[in-house]
């Protein structure tokens, strides 16, 4: 059986929250992240970010995975085409994040909850206008709600008139 | 009674193909009704559930189960079937992935009654009568299992021992895991019963895949004459064999035709679909957005051909039913 550990929802009567996961890459969009902590810069808490050596680590494993435990948007952030520190690894992540991107697309995830965006070392900035976009973008889309949270419920579904 | 082994085969949503795979040990059948007793298998022999449910708890060695779970009837008979049984076996691609059924859960259980009983214009049905659970029908109540909203795989349903892969499964895979079930030693519990290896490791044009694939177009089966001897990804066919279980010695590459992916992912992959558009998306030759894209569009349906088979088992097991589906 399949065990299924999930980001802990809002409690019940609280506004909704999107609970966005980045992934960040070692050297450009993390130190960003970093940059914006120590200039002391407000975004929406909303990202949990975790560091990895290059975008191109981004297994799309990661993100189905993210989206499949409670996640309502994903965001990879690398350096500017040209700038990877192990030359090709962001237009690795490009290649995978575009077919990727179609993909959900066939699952019913919506573009703005999915997301990729070159941000360097220098570039605090647009961190923080990407993180509030896409948060503000994944506010108004809802929560994801994908139906593998929920159990099929025999009894329910038996009643459940069939709509078409 | 006799105190050979106790065997059951049962089939869930399926194409029957499994239980055929099974006739097709030829010789080898008769060697397994030798050393066991079959007490079910309804697609060849007439012992009905009620045999089964005379039988005490455990009492069955081994319950083979081929096809997904899609209603109410299957997900009883699993149920049932792990009660009896020590130890149960999801047989076939259906049964540990979910299969080609489980394409399904890209569409609403609402878009599939639609799509079969008022769409088609072969359908004549003007009072758009959908089945239904209980009906009456010349003053006899009738019950119809309940059409579930989703497919499953088999592990989804009730705890299963181990797994035998293929669509179906080839008849060398399952001699040798039939022979691992009888055998003195049990493998662990969960095992997938065939080599833990990708199929281009046992690919006869193994040799001829370049050191660097790079794809500037996708081709599908019909577009093109492919060479016999070579990689059919060398030839920028999508074949699944880097992301697929190896055991079936390659058969359909034999037959000049790409791996599909039958045999589901090894030990070390959570989702084959996430793992083969990962490896197919990163060796596309184009660095800009739109050029990428145009390589990538060559791939018309990334769910039907990345995950043909294990859809229900992914990570996303199954679309947001009140989005769309066009890709």
């Amino acid at each position: 059986m399949l065990n299924r550990r999930t980001i802990p929802s809002a409690p019940p009567g609280t506004a909704f929250e999107p609970r966005i996961v980045a992934f960040f890459c070692n050297w450009c969009t993390y130190l960003a992240a970093d940059l914006a902590g120590t200039s002391r810069m407000k975004y929406a808490p909303n990202v949990r970010v975790i560091r990895l050596m290059c975008s191109g680590r981004v297994d799309p494993q990661f993100v189905l995975k993210a989206f499949a435990e409670g996640a309502d948007g994903v965001l990879i952030g690398g350096c500017h085409p040209g700038d990877c520190h192990y030359q090709e690894g962001n237009y690795k992540a490009l290649r995978r994040f575009l077919l990727l991107r179609r993909m959900l697309k066939q699952f019913g995830i919506e573009e703005d909850r999915f997301r990729l965006e070159w941000i360097s070392a220098a570039e605090a900035d647009r961190l923080r206008t990407a993180v509030n976009d896409m948060v503000e973008k994944v506010r108004a889309l809802g929560p994801l709600d994908l139906q593998i949270l929920k159990s099929i419920e025999a009894e329910t579904l038996e009643e459940a008139p069939v709509d078409v | 009674m006799s105190d050979k082994p106790k065997i059951a085969f049962y089939w869930c949503a399926s194409c029957g193909g499994c239980d055929e795979a099974i006739v097709d040990l030829d010789e080898a059948l008769l060697d397994v009704a030798g050393a066991t007793e079959i007490v079910f298998w309804p697609v060849a022999l007439d012992f009905k559930r009620k045999d089964v449910e005379a039988l005490p708890d455990g009492s069955v060695y081994a319950a083979f189960i081929n096809g997904a779970v899609r209603n109410s009837e299957q997900e009883e008979m699993a149920h049932l079937l792990r009660r009896k049984a020590k130890v149960v076996v999801a047989f076939g691609s259906c049964a540990q992935l979910g299969g080609i059924p489980g394409l399904a859960n890209l569409f609403s259980r609402a878009d599939i009654l639609s799509a079969a009983y008022l769409e088609p214009a072969t359908m004549d049905n003007p009072d758009r009568v959908l089945p239904a659970v209980h009906s009456r029908a010349n003053g006899q109540e009738l019950e119809l299992p309940v059409f579930q909203d989703r497919v499953r795989a088999l592990d989804q349903v009730v705890d299963v021992d181990y797994y035998i892969p293929g669509c179906p499964p080839m008849p060398k895979i399952i001699g040798a895991a039939v022979a691992a079930l009888l055998g003195s030693e049990l493998p662990p519990k969960g095992s997938v019963l065939a080599p833990n290896k990708a199929l281009c490791d046992e690919c006869p044009r193994k040799d001829t895949k370049p050191e660097k694939l790079s794809f500037t177009e996708f081709k599908r089966p019909h577009q093109v004459l492919a060479d016999e001897k070579i990689c059919l990804l060398a030839q920028g066919l999508v074949c699944m064999g880097p992301a697929t279980r190896a055991g079936c010695e390659a058969v359909c590459i034999q037959g000049n035709m790409p791996c599909t992916g039958c045999g589901g992912p090894t030990s070390r992959v959570r989702d084959q679909g996430a793992k083969m558009l990962s490896a197919l998306a990163s060796l596309v030759d184009a660095k800009e957005p739109e050029e990428i894209e145009r390589t990538l569009a060559t791939i018309p349906d990334p769910v039907g051909t990345l995950y043909r088979y294990s859809l229900p088992a992914s990570l996303l097991q199954a679309a947001r039913p009140e989005q769309t589906c066009a890709a």
